[in-house]
């Protein structure tokens, strides 16, 4: 499978590129600082014993880019079967209700930038006749909940519009497959107090490779968290303003 | 395989060595060494020291925790030269190399280490006689010391410093890469042979002439036989199959299993320690053993059982090791196989192993002698049975081993520690503050808590 991965420098990103590179597939990178990127270029060549097919920069910042990053990753893998982003921002609640620039960061780059880097991999998957989007989104977008407001609010728009691109494109070979994932202990997470059910990247990785082969829609990570958000969804109201999850 | 080694051994705001002997501490894992290591105290691996070297001072209780940084620099397939992140494990490098016919010159009995922990406690194995601790094959490091400098050394370059590294306890400065060879193996199993040793004299006499064919050797013994039977176990002799000995496949990942909770205090006592060993033994045929064995299993058998440090009960257990200068007759290690029964010392596990030479580490453990380990569950008086050990070890010349210890006195490792000076020295020229620390050098050397 030739592939592309947006944010492969470490956590989940990083574990899903090296599985991939470890199966023998094609993997192009596209990241924010090439320094990183390099290093994790050097870390996925010296595991496999092969070159990846390449490296690009490209920030979920700057728009502008978006075209010109995947028209390279185009150019070095011939063929595009799947384009995987899991990168993202990533800020407490409480920093965020402090900062209002620190939000319109967050918003636009978790949810305007994301959806306009797939809107720009949609076209380009349909127009060589299909492949597989897959997009990391979160089951903080499940549910309002006190925790991650803001951040959940960007995350259910970027679920939402995943789940209506599967319904329209699915027909014309474009699968979307939609990851949410709850707590996996990442750089992200660290210092964060582990909660039961915490996942490991590794573990994660090897389940959007399953649902990535198997073209499935929608997949929570670890597997349990789909129970957990289940219940969470049915919650009444006055209870979800109780309790503090 | 489960992955689920990493960072298992938080409760809260409680920490803990493998012998799950807690304190007050968090871990905080990294992904940027380089950046979290600027105010960093102390860096921790997987947690696999026993006692306290991996835990904050009281005043600092925090460790930077290693294991996400695990990204491979290089690895040269046409001279095995290899270079990593401190937080690579062992696991990981036996995961994608072993069965590529790629191994560590030198590997400890568990694979949840991490190369930073490898250098910090400069490792040695089976093959400590013929290979020596994990340090003589290490080329170079790059690290961060308490000044901020990132700084890289090396036997040519600032060899000081790289030789205080080794098996320093990460007290001279925090390792941020380690560079080694890794080796090429004829096949990835390992032709076993095994057999039933009588008692202390046969099993020194049996260890050091197993030496001379083996590249890899170690010892079971029973601590509970007495008299005649004093010391009998069980010597295993191994090395790397030949290609036409090896099965044809690759040995496959193994399922592990995980003792699932903490065990009640009374679940390992006199008798089912007594239970165990001569069950252990006698499970052995009186003929020598020989076959082909997974090479987990020959190099890492407790690693089958996840969080074994559970059986030990809430409150955990220590892991004495020391080497004793035995010089032909074997007469120090029967006196403290002797000292060990008096004090009713009942060890679940109790490994022997011949050493070699000593190496480059400036403090590392190992000596040539014999070496003795004995797991020693945490009970009333405990402290008093390794002063006596340790009285008995200093006498004889030995030493302890810092990786293992949670309860030894200062004044006992010095006795114990001719090098001790000459490696604070060096510690203080690039340490001078004490600022890089941990509870076991604020026990042992005074740092500031």
């Amino acid at each position: 499978m030739n592939t592309v991965i947006l944010g492969a420098t470490q956590g989940m990103g990083q574990a899903l590129a090296r599985l991939l590179c470890a199966r023998g597939d094609s993997v192009f990178l596209l990241g924010r600082d090439p320094q990183k990127m390099d290093l994790c270029a050097r870390d996925l060549e010296a595991r496999s014993g092969r070159p990846i097919a390449g490296m690009a920069p490209c920030d979920l910042s700057n728009p502008a880019g978006f075209g010109p990053a995947l028209d390279q990753a185009q150019a070095a893998l011939k063929r595009l079967d799947a384009v995987i982003v899991t990168a993202g921002l990533f800020y407490s609640q409480e920093a965020l209700e402090a900062d209002p620039t620190l939000t319109e960061k967050l918003l636009t780059v978790d949810f305007t930038h994301t959806i306009l880097f797939c809107e720009e991999v949609r076209r380009r998957l349909l127009a060589g006749g299909g492949g597989t989007l897959c997009v990391f989104s979160s089951v903080a977008g499940d549910r309002g909940r006190k925790p991650v407001i803001l951040y959940g609010a960007a995350k259910a728009g970027l679920s939402h519009y995943l789940e209506g691109l599967d319904h329209k494109f699915r027909s014309q070979g474009l699968v979307t497959v939609c990851v949410k994932p709850g707590f996996v202990k990442t750089g992200m997470t660290a210092g964060l107090k582990l909660p039961p059910f915490a996942g490991e990247p590794e573990a994660v990785a090897r389940r959007v490779v399953q649902a990535l082969d198997n073209r499935t829609p929608l997949v929570y990570v670890p597997g349990v968290w789909r129970w957990i958000l289940w219940v969470i969804r049915l919650l009444p109201r006055f209870v979800m303003r109780r309790i503090g999850f | 395989m489960s992955s689920d080694h990493r960072i298992k051994d938080i409760q809260g705001n409680q920490i803990s060595g493998w012998g799950r002997i807690f304190a007050p501490g968090k871990s905080v894992a990294s992904c940027d060494l380089e950046t979290d290591s600027r105010e960093a105290v102390l860096f921790r691996g997987l947690g696999r020291s026993y006692g306290d070297s991996a835990l904050p001072p009281p005043s600092h209780p925090v460790v930077i925790a290693t294991p996400l940084a695990d990204k491979i620099r290089f690895f040269d397939r046409a001279t095995g030269l290899f270079r990593a992140e401190a937080g690579l494990s062992l696991h990981e490098i036996n995961r994608l190399f072993l069965r590529e016919g790629w191994f560590v010159p030198v590997s400890p009995g568990t694979q949840f280490v991490t190369l930073g922990g490898m250098v910090a406690s400069d490792v040695h194995g089976k093959n400590h006689h013929v290979d020596g601790c994990f340090g003589e094959h290490v080329e170079a490091l790059k690290m961060r010391v308490a000044d901020g400098r990132i700084l890289e050394c090396s036997m040519t370059c600032e060899p000081e410093l790289f030789r205080a590294t080794i098996g320093g306890m990460g007290l001279t400065g925090h390792i941020l890469e380690v560079e080694f060879r890794l080796r090429r193996i004829p096949s990835p199993w390992i032709w076993q042979e095994s057999r039933r040793i009588g008692g202390i004299e046969e099993f020194v006499a049996a260890l050091k002439s197993s030496a001379r064919e083996w590249p890899f050797t170690v010892g079971w013994i029973d601590c509970l036989s007495q008299g005649q039977a004093m010391g009998r176990g069980i010597l295993m002799c191994g090395r790397w199959a030949t290609p036409s000995e090896a099965p044809a496949s690759p040995p496959p990942f193994r399922h592990t299993l995980a003792v699932p909770f903490v065990f009640p205090e009374l679940a390992l006592n006199p008798w089912t320690v007594r239970a165990f060993n001569y069950g252990y033994y006698h499970a052995h045929r009186a003929e020598v053993k020989r076959g082909i064995v997974h090479p987990e299993t020959f190099f890492y058998p407790l690693d089958a059982v996840h969080e074994w440090n559970r059986i030990y009960g809430p409150r955990g257990f220590t892991q004495y090791q020391c080497v004793l200068p035995e010089t032909g007759d074997c007469a120090l290690t029967r006196r403290f196989f002797d000292l060990l029964t008096r004090l009713g010392g009942a060890s679940f596990l109790c490994v022997i192993k011949d050493c070699g030479p000593e190496g480059r580490g400036m403090i590392s453990f190992p000596m040539p002698g014999i070496s003795i380990a004995l797991d020693i569950p945490v009970r009333p008086g405990i402290q008093a049975m390794i002063n006596t050990l340790n009285d008995f070890v200093a006498a004889a010349g030995g030493r302890i081993y810092l990786t293992k210890d949670a309860f030894t006195r200062p004044d006992h490792f010095r006795a114990m520690e001719p090098r001790l000076e000459s490696w604070l020295e060096v510690r203080r020229k690039w340490n001078p503050d004490g600022k890089i620390r941990s509870a076991q050098s604020v026990r042992l050397f005074g740092d500031q808590p």
